[in-house]
């Protein structure tokens, strides 16, 4: 038995890319608990081995080695297509990149994983509008990607990734082509997102992303080096980050 | 401080809790922190210094709410020098903590890493209270502003953190 309570459970996590000379572990004997509801943020230097990890979190690649829990489900030995119908159903993906389909509007990106697992048209455009709406969004639901800004693009993509309630929303360098104001935006959704009790693993080297997380794992060739909760409020006064003094 | 309360002033002679509506119109909730007897504690220290006068006004003497204050010749001066004077604080603790990594490790007092990861998470929680605050503001607000420079520098010292760490880690193993 495992742990209800936790979204994602891993033990001795592994994956080795390439053979001979060219084999590197990219993710090596990790061990991960992330209760259900928690934000994490995985950081650490390019090639450390973070989109890797959340590639294996979410089934978009096979583990090499080790054993993989999703609400209590073991997953790393799932067949392809058991496990193509759960990365559908149970898993939201967020990109740095957004992959947006350019040919479809707002609405019909943020519709389209509701289709695939099967809702009907009328069920999924509702809840696609109702997405929208949540990440502000409502009144661009007819633009197609091109028009919108990459702000605008993320948060399409962040109600694309809600489409299905997934267990888990899984993002790769959200922010990371996004400016100081757009960045705010996707905080504020995550934020809200929180607070409604969504699991949420974001991978960043942006400071920013992961010190609004609930904790922050450290990455190094591989491995966790680091594993810090941070307190809900703070301990000081805000004006201490400025050192007016008398 | 003593240059914020001079500037604020120059606009026209004010009531003490007029410059701390200002001050928290421009710092919001970074300013929660300045407490009303700071802004009057400094006032009774520049009007000593002869930057600032005071004319008691209304019938209740007692009050110190009843000063107005304004700006003296010399508090003018003092005010123009201020705008025209280039300020950029140093930043004495980097020095400081590049010494301590040194120290601590020719003398094998710890761990260099340790100690770097020590920084990190009290940076992380500056950062957390710093970027929350952000969040809380309007895009474009004033106090916004302010926390966007306080955010910067914060993720400046976490760079360079890592910098430390991978020249460090480099000097011996990490535990
Ligand atoms: N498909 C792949 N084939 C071979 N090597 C890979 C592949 N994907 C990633 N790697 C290697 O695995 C390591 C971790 O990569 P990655 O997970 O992308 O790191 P990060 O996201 O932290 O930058 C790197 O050394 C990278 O070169
Ligand atoms: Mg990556």
């Amino acid at each position: 038995m495992t742990g209800g309570t936790l979204a994602i459970r891993a033990r001795g996590l592994s994956k080795v890319h390439g053979e001979g000379q060219a084999r590197t572990r990219a993710v090596d004997e990790v061990d991960l608990d992330v209760p259900a509801g928690q934000t994490l943020a995985v950081t650490g230097p390019s090639g450390c081995g973070k989109s890797t990890l959340l590639h294996l979190l979410g089934g978009l690649e096979r583990v090499s080695a080790g054993e993989l829990w999703l609400a209590g489900r073991r997953i790393d030995r799932l067949g392809e297509r058991a496990l193509a119908r759960l990365r559908r159903r149970a898993i939201g993906f967020v990109f740095q990149d957004f992959h947006l389909m350019e040919e479809l509007s707002a609405v019909q990106n943020v519709e389209l994983p509701a289709l695939l697992a099967g809702r009907t048209p009328r069920t999924a455009r509702r809840r696609a509008l109702d997405l929208l709406d949540r990440v502000g969004l409502a009144d661009r639901a007819q633009r197609l990607p091109a028009q919108l800004s990459g702000g605008q693009r993320q948060r399409v993509a962040i109600a694309r990734a809600l489409s299905n309630a997934p267990l888990a929303v899984l993002a790769d360098e959200p922010t990371g082509n996004l400016d100081t104001a757009a960045t705010n935006d996707v905080l504020r959704l995550f934020d809200s997102l929180r607070s409604t009790g969504q699991t949420l693993v974001i991978v960043t080297h942006d400071e920013r992303v992961a010190a609004t997380a609930d904790r922050v794992v450290s990455m190094r060739d591989g491995r966790f080096v680091d594993d810090v909760h941070l307190p809900a409020a703070s301990t000081g006064g805000l004006g201490d980050l400025l050192g007016l003094g008398g | 401080m003593q240059d914020v309360v001079l500037a604020l002033l120059a606009k026209e002679p004010s009531h003490g809790y007029e410059l701390r509506q200002r001050l928290r119109a421009a710092l919001g909730p970074l300013g929660d922190t300045l407490n009303s007897g700071q802004v009057y504690v400094t006032l009774t220290r520049l009007e000593k210094a002869g930057l600032v006068s005071s004319a008691r006004t209304g019938g209740r003497p007692d009050r110190p709410d009843r000063k107005v204050y304004d700006l003296t010749a010399a508090g003018h001066r003092r005010v123009a020098d201020w705008l025209a004077e280039v300020s950029w604080t140093p930043r004495p603790e980097l020095a400081e903590f590049h010494l301590k990594l040194a120290a601590a490790r020719a003398a094998r007092l710890a761990d260099p890493l340790t100690l770097i990861d020590a920084h990190r998470r009290e940076l992380m929680r500056r950062l957390r209270d710093a970027q929350r605050a952000a969040l809380a503001e309007a895009d474009g607000s004033m106090a916004g502003l302010l926390l966007e420079g306080v955010v910067l520098r914060l993720r400046a010292d976490l760079r360079w953190l890592e910098s430390c760490e991978r020249v460090w880690s480099g000097h011996g193993e990490r535990s």
